[in-house]
């Protein structure tokens, strides 16, 4: 088993940031939490008016962006060669050429986040990168499978070479209010876990209202989860900016209160570069540039990274690029 | 600085807005300006520099207008008003469509254009002012379309004086002209000294859009040239800027029969309860007070805390302002851009140096050289210091604590302006019970600074009187059709005789629902024609007016009563003054020459009868305005009306005056009939034995000459109206400039009582307040 070795190397900085360690559960602070989903989403629709990265600047952005992405693939036609070729996109996923006319060090996505059949595959792929396996757990995407199940996922994952566990959280707690019931679920999965990472995927598309992200986030926090995540990406709504900005500034809220950081991915439907830089610029306002790090944020992406490398040899060449000019994963 | 570097450090690094396109516009004009005057640009004369205040440059030199260039200004607004307004409305309907289509063509110049002189940041004038100048024009556009359908009986009011200021040139000048030119108004405006680029570009657009010549007009100056045209041959001054310079127009224009509207200052409360979204609340800030570095007329620059939550949120609220950027306007990514000009770099500065009270946190990092300033937050500040009470105009916010919601209110009202106010709750019950206490014009729930063509804009107290926007705006730009004629003095009839063996009965003054004696001690015989004495009354003084404004003020609780109780009481006016009709035809005829009084006293009855159904059914509107929400326009009781009822129609005439103001909820200080005070008087007793509460109605007598001054000069009255025989017009707008209360004076000219004209008197009755809600879940 490679798992000892690659955690040692991981990207995630276990040393560098106190992991979340949980509290116990603060009901009065989880039913004072509010959101306006009005002022939020005016927040969101003039944050992309209010910051503009351009030139140098905007090329180095995409390539932070490059480096907190989840190359992820969870489709059922999956095969270890197609995860083969992901793990080799995410070892080199900007040409060295466009690297060097930048006079870039080679970098790498933040994680590749797979099924857990591809947890093996992925793993020895990426062996000696220092790219962590992610793998998506807890019956994803529904989370319906019998409890006891879902935390063996995590163990089986984990024992498979996984350093990140993206687990689902039961939507019927939230809906229900019964915050009890996801405090003692989110402990248990933090608890599967053991040393690898935890994210909490929300599925924020399917809980009602924005009050109910911001809740079950602080929820999710207190539970002691390492990063909370929007999507599964098989909602019909997946990450959005006023979703995002409820999320952070739970984030926020938490760090105030107990000085931990807690790191935020956004999943499903962030394609464009655009939309990455929006997103960085988010993290930036809300959170500030401790943030802006795979450690403690990540995009849960397919496509956007081909966008970017789009992007990135404009920024080189001058000229707009084709997609296939781009190495595929 | 190498990309790695810069990935590194994630910088957001300058993301400048090319000024190109808009210094090559300034060179093509030679760099210098003459006056829009009739179609054409005059040379440009003796003038002064128009700098961009972010670095001092100047941008080109403006021509200061002489008399000579305002009165042909104002002449050829003249010349073309009766061709603009016979066009018809679908004819100026093209027009102003032409002109929103130019100014969205032309937006980014426009827009550069503007922060180039004003100094906001590019991102306000390119997403909030250009939008909402071309919104206004469209929407404009269809009010001409519209005006014959919807406003009959109501035509242009003919040349329009308008003086805009520095803080939203351009969208000043929109919210002015476009509602002018679509009723059929020729306008002459005058942009402020230090941004009047946007205005001359605009002058470019009207030519581009073939707009008839003399139909808008544009002289450029400081506020000697605003003076000029206050001064000129127009037929309406519409003015936004300085509560100072406000009243001043109002004592200039008083007496002169010129409509005015005016939008001044304030001090708007933002209030923030225990239950809001306090992250949500911060950023509202954002927008209520650095927006536009807080040279906002509307800004939300008092906050009020709940206690329970004060500590945490101004903790929020600092950290959000260590993230505000300042600097280059131009720049995309500038939060924070630099005031006007130097003067008022240093006025902002001098008035937060001078205040002792409360902590002050500044954050930022602001450019040495500029009109910049930081952001700036002074909490435990308490009412009593004067930056709670004084508008800073910069991006200064005040803070202080509240411990209910009704505290709240007395606190957001604690202030002589009543602009806007904005509160922040997740309760709805608190929310819509809140928002209709607060004296302001503008209330945003759950948002702050929303802006639409659609709602009306303006503000109560000595924030200033009139809307812009919305269908209450047009009223600003209109007048009725109806044909006026001059009204003769009254007086009253003298003589020697004595009263003919009647028991004697002295009437007093109705105060606080009594009768109360003169305090003057002096009462004054009322004759008939013949001599005959017929009565004495008392002769009213500055003392009357004083304590019938108290029992006024004290009768508060009317402004809360339904429209159904006003109704009830009205009828039971009508129906005890119907059952003691003969008395009062009687007096009449007895007062007055000719025996008119059985019509008269018929023709109040019917008036009664026409507010009491009025009382539960001039509803507000729910505007259309472009977010999920609504934004609704409610009528509120402009409060206190003070007004000289008129001679001529005794009863009648008191009536008419007493109905529609107590029907929505105004409480009123009543000067009887100078001549013929005797109908005043006895209907105290109808009063009296319908329901009203006391100190709803209070009624004076005595001589209009000396209650006009005290009554339109005190400060506790919200309104005051003249339809009095005397000559007061003149004196009682003079006076109102203290308060810079509501004037609704006749100019000297007659009114035909037995006309039914209840929209005008519902309208003057009302205050529009418009009530933002945005919603969804």
């Amino acid at each position: 088993m490679q798992t000892k070795e690659m955690q040692s190397t991981a990207h995630l900085p276990q040393l560098a940031e106190t992991r979340n360690p949980g509290m116990a559960l603060d009901m009065d602070w989880v039913r004072a939490a509010q959101a306006n989903t009005s002022a939020i989403e005016r927040r969101a629709a003039t944050l992309p008016g209010r910051r503009s990265v351009k030139k140098d600047y905007q090329a180095a952005w995409l390539l932070k962006a490059i480096t907190c992405i989840d190359l992820t693939t969870l489709a059922g036609d999956d095969t270890a060669e197609r995860v083969r070729r992901l793990c080799a996109k995410a070892r080199q996923p900007v040409a060295p050429a466009l690297l060097e006319a930048m006079d870039m060090d080679p970098i790498t996505v933040g994680a590749v986040c797979v099924y857990h059949d591809m947890v093996e595959t992925a793993a020895e792929a990426l062996h000696g990168t220092g790219i962590p396996v992610a793998a998506v757990s807890t019956g994803f995407p529904a989370g319906l499978s019998p409890f006891h199940l879902r935390l063996a996922e995590i163990g089986e994952s984990v024992k498979a070479g996984a350093a990140e566990i993206d687990i689902v959280i039961s939507r019927r707690h939230v809906l229900s209010g019964d915050w009890q019931a996801l405090y003692d679920e989110m402990r248990a999965f933090r608890e599967a876990c053991g040393d690898a990472h935890v994210k909490a995927i929300l599925a924020t598309g399917e809980l009602g209202s924005l009050r109910n992200v911001a809740r079950a986030s602080l929820v999710c926090m207190m539970a002691g989860t390492d990063f909370i995540k929007t999507s599964t990406g098989k909602e019909s709504v997946n990450a959005t900016l006023p979703v995002s900005l409820v999320m952070i500034r739970a984030i926020r809220d938490y760090q105030t209160r107990t000085g931990i950081k807690v790191g935020y991915k956004p999943a499903g439907g962030i394609s464009k570069a655009k939309d990455a830089l929006v997103y960085l610029s988010l993290i930036k306002e809300e959170l500030g540039d401790d943030w802006l790090d795979p450690h403690l944020f990540r995009f849960g992406a397919s496509s956007l990274l081909g966008d970017i490398e789009r992007q990135l040899e404009h920024h080189v060449s001058g000229a707009y690029s084709a997609g296939y000019r781009h190495a595929m994963g | 600085m190498s990309v790695k570097e810069r990935f590194e450090r994630m910088e957001y690094g300058p993301a400048p807005e090319s000024a190109a396109e808009a210094l090559a516009w300034l060179v093509d004009q030679g760099d210098r300006f003459g006056h829009f005057i009739d179609g054409a640009f005059t040379a440009p004369g003796a003038g002064f520099e128009s700098r961009n205040p972010a670095n001092g440059e100047v941008l080109a030199t403006i021509s200061q207008a002489t008399q000579g260039d305002v009165d042909a200004a104002v002449a050829a607004a003249r010349k073309a008003q009766p061709g603009w307004e016979k066009m018809r409305g679908s004819g100026r309907a093209r027009y102003l469509y032409a002109l929103a289509r130019l100014l969205q063509k032309h937006a980014r110049l426009f827009a550069v254009l503007e922060t180039l002189d004003n100094g906001k940041p590019i991102r306000e004038s390119r997403d909030i002012d250009l939008p909402l100048v071309q919104r206004h024009f469209y929407y404009h556009a269809g009010m001409a379309q519209l005006m014959e359908e919807v406003l009959p009986g109501r035509a242009a009011l003919g040349v329009c004086g308008q003086i805009v200021p520095w803080n939203f040139p351009l969208l000043m000048l929109a919210w002015k002209v476009a509602p002018a030119l679509a009723m059929g108004n020729t306008v002459v405006l005058k942009p402020a000294e230090y941004t009047s680029l946007t205005a001359l570009l605009f002058a470019d657009i009207c030519r581009q859009a073939g707009l008839p010549k003399g139909v808008v007009n544009i002289v450029t100056g400081d506020g000697g040239v605003g003076e000029m045209i206050v001064r000129s041959d127009v037929d309406k001054i519409a003015f936004t800027g300085s509560t100072a310079v406000g009243r001043r127009i109002r004592e200039v224009t008083a007496g002169s029969g010129k409509a005015l509207t005016l939008e001044l200052g304030g001090k708007s409360p933002y209030i923030v309860f225990d239950d809001a979204d306090l992250d949500s609340a911060v950023e509202g800030l954002v927008d209520a007070i650095w927006f536009n570095q807080g040279q906002v007329c509307c800004a939300g620059s008092r906050l009020l805390v709940q206690e329970s939550v004060a500590e945490a949120f101004h903790a929020k609220l600092r950290a959000r302002m260590e993230k505000l950027r300042i600097g280059d306007p131009l720049d995309k990514s500038i939060d924070v851009g630099a005031l006007v000009d130097r003067v008022q770099l240093h006025r902002v500065r001098d008035m937060v140096a001078a205040n002792t009270a409360g902590e002050v946190f500044q954050a930022g990092d602001v450019p040495e050289n500029g009109c910049y300033y930081p952001p700036t937050l002074i909490t435990g500040l308490a009412p009593s210091d004067p930056l709670m009470q004084e508008e800073i105009f910069g991006p200064v916010l005040a803070s202080c604590t509240f411990r209910t919601p009704e505290e709240a209110v007395q606190l957001a009202n604690n202030t002589r302006y009543g602009l806007a106010a904005t509160l922040w709750s997740e309760n709805l019950n608190l929310a819509l019970d809140i928002a209709p206490k607060l004296a302001a014009g503008v209330v945003w729930v759950n948002a702050t600074n929303l802006f639409d063509a659609a709602a009306g804009f303006g503000g109560v107290r000595e924030s200033g009187f009139g809307r812009e926007g919305g269908w209450e705006g047009l009223a600003a730009y209109t007048k009725s059709i109806s044909k006026v004629s001059a009204l003769k003095h009254v007086t009253p009839f003298e003589g020697e005789g004595g009263p003919g063996g009647e028991l004697d009965r002295t009437a007093k003054m109705y105060i606080g629902g009594k009768q109360a004696r003169p305090d003057s001690g002096y009462s004054r015989a009322v004759r008939n024609r013949s001599g005959k004495l017929l009565g004495h009354v008392g002769q009213g003084s500055r003392k009357d007016v004083r304590n019938a404004v108290e029992a006024a003020a004290g009768a508060a609780g009317w402004a809360k009563t339904t429209g159904h109780l006003r109704a009830q009481i009205l009828y039971y006016i009508a129906e005890n003054l119907s059952a003691r009709a003969a008395e009062f035809a009687a007096r009449i005829d007895a007062m007055m020459p000719g025996r008119k009084g059985e019509k008269e006293v018929e023709a109040s009855i019917e008036r009664l009868f026409t507010y009491a159904a009025w009382a539960d059914k001039y509803d507000g509107q729910v505007h259309g305005v472009p977010i999920r929400g609504v934004a609704l326009a409610m009528k509120q009781p402009v409060g206190l009306i003070g007004a000289l009822c008129p001679d001529e129609s005794p009863l009648l005439g008191l009536v008419s005056v007493m109905a529609p103001a107590i029907a929505m909820g105004n409480r009123v200080v009543l000067t009887a009939s100078e001549p013929y005070p005797l109908a005043a008087t006895d209907f105290y007793q109808i009063l009296d034995t319908s329901d009203l509460p006391g100190g709803v109605v209070n009624i004076l007598t005595g001589a209009h000459e000396d209650l006009a001054a005290p009554m339109a000069a005190h400060l506790n009255l919200d309104a005051i109206w003249s339809f009095s025989s005397s000559d007061l017009s003149a004196v009682i707008e003079k006076a109102s400039a203290g308060n810079l209360k509501r004037t609704w004076v006749n100019d000297g000219k007659a009114r035909d009582w037995y006309a039914n004209d209840s929209s005008e008197w519902l309208a003057q009755s009302t205050e529009i307040q418009n009530i933002w809600v945005p919603y969804g879940e």
